[in-house]
């Protein structure tokens, strides 16, 4: 088992004959994955490596079957991509794109509200259900199939703590990199519903950084409805304030959203808070044993 | 992006904003000069991009040009510090001069962003000229906020609920709607992260007037608006990371000598994290992107090792999909043309690991390679410590 992707995963890449597009179609579709459509406005009718392309979203899901949309168009035409995704109602939409105006996301979150998508993203590596399906940039060979449930505002981070729990012999069930942007379409809460609710998930583990509110609501949420064991690792404790560290949402603003105020949010909800992100896959292994311990 | 005080007037006033009329100057004769147009008694506003300017002495009343002009001698070339530019402040280049305002009331407008709600919030205060904030949370009260649904966008009775607020007479209450609508299409329409008036006054003669403006643009909006772009002021950045953004790395100096070189945004931050918990002290915060080519990595090393403190360079790269002999092959390249004479701690992983590890360890380079991102951040700071003790520096395998 596994949260919002698996081997019932039908993708369309939108922007696939681009340099992006391709390489990563490719990617997906040798990990396993099936990639069953690409979308480039004006390519419809052609075949690109063995993949047919069509002109709009919803020719993708009439004639494919497609139900989930990974997005590698630009900045500037992102918007509407997405646009494109939620009026074709394709369940679920990743959209991986980096650098989309804030204000369009505002838009964004408003046509999403009340519609049948789910968007994973903007400016985020993707998902992936190891074993299963990978719909993202992520570097597949890291993952191993298995109980750990990750939720990540970062991309390399992410890779880099999955290989830590891989390296134990810690498997995931899945892998979503939610992204780094000021407003994202689904957001740690979100994530953190799905996994309790998800048979395979034993444990959740939460990457999170400076900016923004997303991991104090976690928290409250972990409070009252997570019974799982939640680790957390909080990355900036070392960044300075008012300085955007890298991610369009990594910003401490007006003595707001440091690392230090997340850390003591999610440990008021007792979740374990790791401090070295060398031992982010130590203490899971930790948490999950102890568990184990106690239920037996 | 942050923008100047009197560009942002020219942007609020093009909306029809009204602002106090004044001239920019960069110098003092012409800041006398300007004064004599304006009427003799005028305010001097250091134009620099932080907050904190009145207190920190970048702001002044004249009553003469001829003051005008001394005060202008004062502060122009000079580095004005204040609790918002860290200990070295900033060069002040231009001054705005502005005819004096005579004020009965300050007020407070401004737009921002709840990221959470994902929705433009106005906001319409009685007490202004304090920071938002701080008026936020001694005086909560005084503020009315009206968050506004993108689908519906501002509507006059939005305006209305703002407006009652300010507890104007009937004859200005109509300016100040008019003037709150031109504010949230200045923030709609030019992509902005703020768009503030702090304060928004009201003249002894019955007038409103914006006595200071902000506003804040959206980076990744940038492409849409080059007339923004073209605003950005390279002299309120540091040069090296300007220099950096010219190669699509993001680098933010820091006041450690570990210098780091990373890619992807968290793993960078997470990077200062780990150097901090193994006692050492971050040099910078850099991210030399997903694909790390190999000039970018040479950039990256020639913007590093142009600062001064650093000791150390410290690579931590997950490449993933991105090939370790290729990295290897751009960071060899990168030593040997800049002849890089620090001690290099290496650890990445990805793709061709080992063969990338072979070729730094054959090269005959001052390379320290290490496993997994604890050790490499030990030796990194050990490397630091040593270098900073003097002692000669030992290659380790």
């Amino acid at each position: 088992m596994s949260i919002l992707v698996d081997r019932q995963t039908r993708v369309v890449v939108q922007g696939i004959t681009g340099k992006e597009g391709t390489f990563h179609a490719l990617a997906c579709r040798e990990y396993g994955t099936r990639v069953v459509a690409g979308v480039t406005p004006g390519k419809g009718g052609v075949r690109h490596e063995g993949i047919p392309v069509f002109d709009t979203v919803r020719e993708a899901v009439d004639q494919e079957g497609a139900n989930t949309a990974l997005i590698f168009v630009p900045a500037a035409f992102a918007t509407e991509a997405m646009f494109e995704a939620i009026d074709a109602a394709v369940p679920l939409v990743v959209c991986i794109t980096e650098g989309i105006p804030t204000l369009d996301m505002v838009r964004v979150a408003r046509v999403l509200r009340g519609s049948d998508t789910r968007l994973i993203g903007p400016n985020c590596p993707g998902i992936i259900s190891p074993g299963q399906a990978k719909v993202g940039i992520m570097p597949g060979h890291i993952h191993k199939p298995g109980k750990v449930g990750m939720i990540s505002r970062s991309g390399t981070l992410t890779y880099e703590a999955v290989n830590q729990l891989t390296q134990l012999g810690l498997g995931q069930s899945t892998c979503i990199g939610i992204g780094g942007d000021p407003i994202i379409g689904t957001t740690f809460v979100d994530c953190l519903a799905l996994f309790e609710n998800d048979g395979a998930t034993e444990a959740i583990l939460m990457i999170g950084e400076i900016g923004g509110s997303a991991e104090e609501e976690a928290a409250a949420f972990v409070e009252r409805h997570v019974t799982k064991p939640v680790i957390a690792y909080i990355a900036g404790l070392a960044a300075p304030p008012e300085r955007r560290m890298g991610h369009a949402g990594a910003i401490i603003s007006g003595g707001r959203g440091t690392a230090t105020e997340k850390i003591a949010a999610l440990q008021r909800a007792g979740i374990t808070v790791v401090r070295n992100p060398a031992e982010v896959g130590v203490a899971v292994r930790e948490a999950i044993g102890s568990r184990l311990t106690a239920q037996s | 992006m942050k923008i100047h005080e009197f560009q942002a007037k020219a942007i609020l006033n093009a909306y029809g904003v009204p602002v106090p009329r004044g001239e920019v100057v960069t110098t003092p004769a012409d800041a006398r000069r300007a004064a004599e147009r304006l009427g003799g008694a005028v305010v001097l506003k250091a134009q620099i991009h932080a907050g904190g300017r009145g207190k920190a002495g970048g702001i002044a009343q004249a009553s003469s040009p001829q003051e005008a002009e001394r005060f202008a001698e004062r502060l122009i070339g000079a580095r004005l510090v204040t609790h918002q530019t860290g200990p070295d402040g900033r060069l002040v280049k231009r001054i705005l001069v502005e005819e004096q305002v005579p004020v009965s009331r300050e007020l407070y407008a401004g737009v921002v962003l709840d990221h959470r709600a994902a929705r433009p919030v106005i906001m319409a205060g009685a007490i202004g000229g304090m920071e938002i904030e701080e008026v936020a949370a001694k005086d909560p009260e005084s503020l009315t906020r009206v968050a506004v649904d993108p689908a519906l966008q501002l509507q006059p009775f939005h305006v209305r609920r703002l407006v009652s607020r300010f507890a104007l007479s009937p004859s200005i209450q109509r300016a100040a709607a008019g003037l709150l609508s031109a504010l949230y299409r200045v923030f709609q329409e030019q992509d902005s992260s703020l768009a503030e008036i702090n304060p928004l006054v009201v003249t002894t003669d019955g007038r409103l007037l914006a006595l200071d403006a902000k506003l804040n643009v959206d980076d990744n909006a940038l492409f849409r608006h080059p007339e923004l772009a073209a605003l950005r002021d390279p002299d309120e950045e540091l040069p090296l990371e300007v220099e950096a953004s010219r190669f699509g790395l993001n680098y933010i100096k820091l006041s450690g000598n570990v210098g780091c070189m990373v890619n992807g945004a968290g793993l960078a931050m997470a990077t200062m994290d780990l150097v901090k918990c193994v006692g050492g002290e971050p040099a910078n915060f850099l991210d030399v992107g997903g694909g790390a080519s190999a000039e970018q990595i040479e950039q990256a090393f020639r913007i590093l090792i142009s600062d001064r403190s650093v000791r150390v360079v410290f690579i931590n790269i997950f490449g993933g999909i991105l090939r370790c002999e290729r990295l290897a092959e751009g960071v060899i390249r990168a030593v040997r043309s800049l002849g890089v004479t620090l001690p290099i701690v290496v650890r990445m992983e990805g793709t061709n690991v080992d063969q990338g590890m072979r070729m730094l360890t054959e090269s005959g380079l001052n390379f320290i390679t290490a496993k997994g991102m604890q050790d490499a951040a030990e030796k990194a700071v050990n490397a630091a410590r040593q270098a900073v003790q003097g002692s000669t520096f030992k290659v380790q395998r």
